[in-house]
C-alpha cells in the first residue's frame, strides 16, 4: 500500500505544474474502510495502526464512557480525521488584483470542520499560538496534486476508540482531482504515538446537489458522577481488548497494530499466526 | 529587546511573554501594567524591555502564582520599576515612591520569610489569606483564586473576566508533569483539584475551540480543549498509581509497572521534573493525604 502512494506520489511530483480546480461539493464513498469509517471502530481494533508502545498501550487504556464526560462531548474531529466519513465542500479565495488563489477552503460536514489551506507563503504562527483541532495549513501545488502541510494541531484523535496523536504531529496531504473523483491521501507524522508515518487515501464524488447541514452540539451532564471523573481502564485490565480479536479470528500481534503489520508482507506472518491457532 | 523573550498579543489588553523563566502575563491599558508573575531574576532587565514594548505604561500590580524563583525572582527589580496606586497616609508630599505592589497569597509570604533563598525585596507587599482576591484594573474584573495544597500551598490562578483569560500558572505546563513541591505544602489531590476548578472556569465556544483562554504556566496558549486532556492525564496517572497503592504494590513496584508509560515521550523531556520524580511525588502526596 505505502509504496503504491510513494509510486503515485512520485508520478504526480513529476507531472507539469498545473493547477486543477477543486472548487465543488464532494461527497464522501465508503469503499474503503467502511466500518472504521461510518459506524466506528471496534474496541480494541488497531489494525493497520503504525502504532509504537506508547499509542498502544494508550489506546488500551480508553474507555468509552470518555465521551459521556460533558467536556468531551463536543470535541471535532481533527483535520487528520475529518475526512473518514463526511462529506466535503471547498472553495477558493483570490487575489482581487492578481486573481490569484491564495486560500483554500474546506468544510467537513462532520462537526462542520472549517479549515483554511493558505497559499500566500504567510509564516506558520509563533510557538506560543494557540494550536487547533484543525492546525495550521498551508499548500502548494506539486503537479497536479495540492500538497497541504498542517502543524499545530491540538492532541487528537487518531482513530474512535483512544488512538490519539499528540499536540506535535504534522499532517502532510495530497489532494488530487480525477474528473470527478477527488482523492485526498493523508501523511500522519507523530513521533509520540506513530513508529512510522500513518498512511492513508479517502475518496469523494462530485455532488452538485450536496446540502450541507449544521452540527450544533453543546456539552451537558448526563451521568452524576464524582467531580474530575476521568472513565480509563488500567493497564492490562481492559475487559473489552480482546472482544475484537475473538469475534473475527484476529490474532492479537494484528490486532494491536504496529509498523510491521501495515506492510503487504506481514501477510505471511498473519498465515502463521492463523495456522498456529493464535486467535483461537 | 531581549533576544530569548517572545510578546504574543492574547485577548483584549492581555499579553504572554515566554521565556523569562517561566510565563509572564501582562494586563496593560489604561490603568497602567498588572503582571502575573516575575519571571526569573536574570531575565529582569530583558523582561523589562519586553513589557516597554507593548505599553508605556506603569507597572502597578505583580501578582505571584506561587513560590518558585521564576515565577518571584523578578519582583524587586519590577517593583522597583513600577509604582502602585495609594495614596492618604501612605505617600509623601511631592509624589509616592512605594513601587508597584506585589500580591501573593499570605502562605507565600510564610514561605518566604523561613526560607533564605529568598530575600525581603522578593516578598509580597499586599497578602490574603481568604479564598478569593479581586480587583477592577484595565476596565474588567481580575479574579485571583487561591489554590489550596495544589503545587504548593501559595498557588494562585488569575482570571481576567472580561477577557476571559485565565493565567493558570504552574500547575497547567506543557512542557512537563505538574510539579507537586511536597515540602511547601503541595499535593496530587490539590493539583486536580486545581485542573478540575480550571475546566469548571473554562467556557468552550462552538464545538470546543476557543472561548476561555488558557495561559499555562510554561508553554504556548491553550483553550479548554487542551487544559481537558492534560487534566485526563495527570487523572489517569493518579489513578493508577492510587489503584495500584490499594492492592499493596511498592513505589519501587509501581515504577516498574510504569504508569505514566505512554505520556512520557511528550511529557517526561525535563532532566529537573523526570517521571521518576513526578511518580514519587504522587506516590507519597497519596502515601500522606495530610500534605
Amino acid at each position: 500500500m505505502k509504496s503504491v502512494i510513494c509510486m503515485a506520489l512520485l508520478v504526480l511530483s513529476g507531472a507539469a505544474a498545473a493547477q486543477v480546480d477543486l472548487v465543488g461539493d464532494w461527497r464522501v464513498i465508503y469503499h474503503e474502510d467502511r466500518i472504521e469509517r461510518a459506524p466506528g471502530p471496534e474496541i480494541g481494533d488497531f489494525t493497520g495502526l503504525p502504532l509504537n508502545e506508547a499509542g498502544r498501550r494508550r489506546g488500551l487504556s480508553w474507555s468509552a464512557s470518555l465521551l459521556t464526560v460533558p467536556e468531551h462531548q463536543c470535541t471535532p474531529h481533527p483535520a487528520n480525521y475529518a475526512a473518514m466519513h463526511s462529506n466535503l465542500r471547498i472553495w477558493k479565495e483570490v487575489d482581487p488584483q492578481s486573481l490569484e488563489t491564495i486560500a483554500w477552503h474546506l468544510l467537513h460536514e462532520s462537526y462542520n470542520r472549517f479549515r483554511v489551506v493558505y497559499m500566500d507563503g504567510r509564516p506558520r504562527p509563533g510557538d506560543d499560538e494557540r494550536h487547533t483541532w484543525q492546525g495550521f495549513s498551508t499548500g502548494r501545488w506539486v503537479g497536479n496534486a495540492l500538497e497541504i502541510t498542517t502543524t499545530d494541531m491540538k492532541e487528537s484523535r487518531i482513530r474512535r476508540n483512544g488512538v490519539e496523536h499528540s499536540d506535535e504531529a504534522v499532517l502532510v496531504e495530497f489532494l488530487t482531482r480525477h474528473g470527478e473523483i477527488l482523492t485526498l491521501i493523508s501523511i500522519l507524522n507523530d513521533p509520540h504515538s506513530l513508529e512510522e508515518p500513518y498512511i492513508h487515501t479517502r475518496n469523494f464524488v462530485l455532488n452538485t446537489n450536496q446540502r450541507m447541514r449544521p452540527y450544533p452540539c453543546r456539552g451537558t451532564v448526563e451521568i452524576d458522577r464524582p467531580r474530575g471523573l476521568v472513565p480509563h481502564f488500567l493497564p492490562g485490565e481492559n475487559p473489552f481488548m480482546e472482544t475484537y480479536q475473538k469475534n473475527h479470528g484476529i490474532p492479537a500481534e494484528a490486532a494491536l497494530g504496529g509498523a510491521a503489520t501495515t506492510l503487504p508482507e506481514y501477510r505471511e506472518r498473519l498465515r502463521e499466526l492463523l495456522s498456529s491457532g493464535e486467535s483461537r | 529587546m531581549g533576544q530569548s523573550l517572545r510578546t504574543t498579543h492574547v485577548e483584549g489588553p492581555i499579553w504572554l511573554i515566554s521565556g523569562a523563566g517561566g510565563n509572564v502575563v501582562v494586563s496593560a491599558g489604561d490603568n497602567g501594567i498588572l503582571l502575573v508573575d516575575s519571571g526569573s531574576a536574570e531575565y529582569s532587565a530583558d523582561l523589562l524591555q519586553e513589557i516597554e514594548s507593548i505599553s508605556d505604561g506603569t507597572i502597578r500590580y505583580i501578582v505571584n502564582t506561587r513560590l518558585h524563583p521564576d515565577r518571584v525572582g523578578g519582583n524587586a527589580a519590577l517593583r522597583a520599576a513600577g509604582d502602585t496606586f495609594t495614596g492618604g497616609n501612605a505617600t509623601q508630599i511631592g509624589g509616592v515612591d512605594v513601587g508597584a505592589a506585589v500580591i501573593g497569597h499570605e502562605n507565600l509570604m510564610l514561605r518566604m520569610v523561613l526560607d533564605a533563598d529568598y530575600d525581603a525585596g522578593l516578598q509580597p507587599t499586599e497578602t490574603f489569606f481568604v479564598p478569593r482576591f479581586d480587583l477592577y484594573f484595565n476596565s474588567e474584573p481580575v479574579e485571583v483564586i487561591h489554590q489550596p495544597n495544589a503545587i504548593d500551598d501559595t498557588n494562585l490562578i488569575v482570571h481576567f473576566r472580561r477577557s476571559d483569560v485565565i493565567a493558570a500558572g504552574d500547575v497547567f505546563r506543557l512542557d512537563s508533569w505538574p510539579y507537586i513541591d511536597l515540602d511547601n505544602g503541595g499535593s496530587i489531590d490539590g493539583v486536580l483539584d486545581s485542573l478540575n476548578d480550571l475546566v469548571d472556569l473554562a467556557v468552550a465556544d462552538t464545538l470546543s475551540e476557543g472561548g476561555t483562554l488558557i495561559v499555562p504556566g510554561r508553554g504556548r496558549i491553550c483553550d479548554e480543549g487542551d487544559l481537558v486532556r492534560y487534566r485526563d492525564m495527570v487523572t489517569v496517572i493518579r489513578d493508577r498509581i492510587r489503584t495500584w497503592m490499594d492492592r499493596g504494590m511498592s513505589l519501587d513496584e509501581i515504577r516498574q509497572a510504569e504508569p505514566a508509560f505512554e505520556y512520557e515521550s511528550r511529557y517526561g523531556r525535563r532532566d529537573d521534573w523526570t517521571a521518576e520524580m513526578f511518580i514519587e511525588a504522587v506516590y507519597l502526596s497519596l502515601s500522606s493525604p495530610s500534605r
